[in-house]
């Protein structure tokens, strides 16, 4: 099975132009090399990712990424507006908090594989029902106003799992519109989940 | 801060979050949500974050960047590794016998990661010696392990802070046992 995986954190890294040595972890191997003393001792909560930089090690996606923003501010990955910030901050949480915990590979091997399916659609269904409303008042060509911000970044992954668990997207013109939008920006591509070195000959784009 | 509370029961009436009103005020349906500066943001560290940029004194977070990335982490790890786990609506859709277990297991699991990561961060708090935003979402979720009945012995650097963090006028007021809506049975 191929793992859910989180690469807002390479399109950060992308974004702002930096070399970074990716260590892949496959989550179903070895009955899921998160679990070794190793990589245990890198990061605790036995997820991914982790980022080793500056001499310390930071876990959880938001904070590693809030990290770059403030020690390598250029390009801008939040705008300077606090109410902007708060939007894009609120944006992805709902997806970093409100759906990607409730559909990851650890929930879902406890649900049990004959419920999967239906929970992690009603997982995603849930949170995009209100993330498309949200999109409404704060969406330009991006989740808010023109510029790419962290929010984006949150949410082409969370669109790439949703066609995984094919849940129809016709219910969210929004997050369509604009997901298309930044797959067409090369950052986006390069990270793209059909492209990272460990992917499946199958599913390779 | 002043502000007005306009309590929500997730259990009455249906579940009042479900209410028109309250979904145009928040289309997650989730609380909290707060009204500010003629905006509303949803989710509660996109609040605290936005607070902090506002009304930044007293501080929220420490200056030092690496500090800010160990609170944010630990605030991560409790706002998205392990409260969405037990909040109320999933535990529904987990059905109530296995609630308990469904519970005790997600917070044990963050709760062990957590001791863990304490070991290089913690002072006084969960991040040196100043109170943090880490640990406005320690207590509750302490509070919660309490509730769903888990064993902290394992935990004695999160019992400690907590411990640290109830002396503090602010978290005796806002305990989960002291809101404006908590049933008299459970009423501290």
């Amino acid at each position: 099975m191929f793992p859910t995986n989180k690469p807002c954190l390479p399109l950060a890294l992308a974004l702002k132009n930096m070399d970074y040595e990716m260590i892949t972890i496959n989550l179903t191997k070895d009955g899921g090399q998160q679990f070794s003393e190793e990589f245990q001792a890198l990061n605790p909560m036995k997820q991914v990712p982790a980022l080793k930089i500056d001499g310390i090690t930071i876990g959880q996606s938001l904070a590693i990424i809030e990290y770059l923003e403030e020690t390598r501010p250029t390009p801008r990955l939040l705008p300077q507006d606090p109410k902007k910030r708060a939007h894009v901050r609120m944006i992805s949480h709902l997806l970093a908090s409100g759906i990607q915990p409730l559909q990851n590979l650890s929930v879902l091997k406890q649900v049990g594989q004959e419920n999967q399916l239906t929970w992690a659609q009603q997982a995603i269904s849930s949170g995009f029902n209100a993330l498309e409303q949200i999109l409404q008042s704060t969406a330009g060509k991006y989740c808010v106003g023109d510029e790419v911000s962290m929010a984006d970044l949150c949410l082409a992954p969370q669109v790439a799992n949703a066609d995984r668990f094919k849940v129809d997207l016709t219910p969210y013109p929004t997050i369509s519109r604009i997901n298309k939008s930044l797959l067409a920006l090369e950052a986006f591509q390069v990270s793209h989940p059909c492209r990272q070195p460990d992917t499946p000959p199958e599913l390779r784009a």
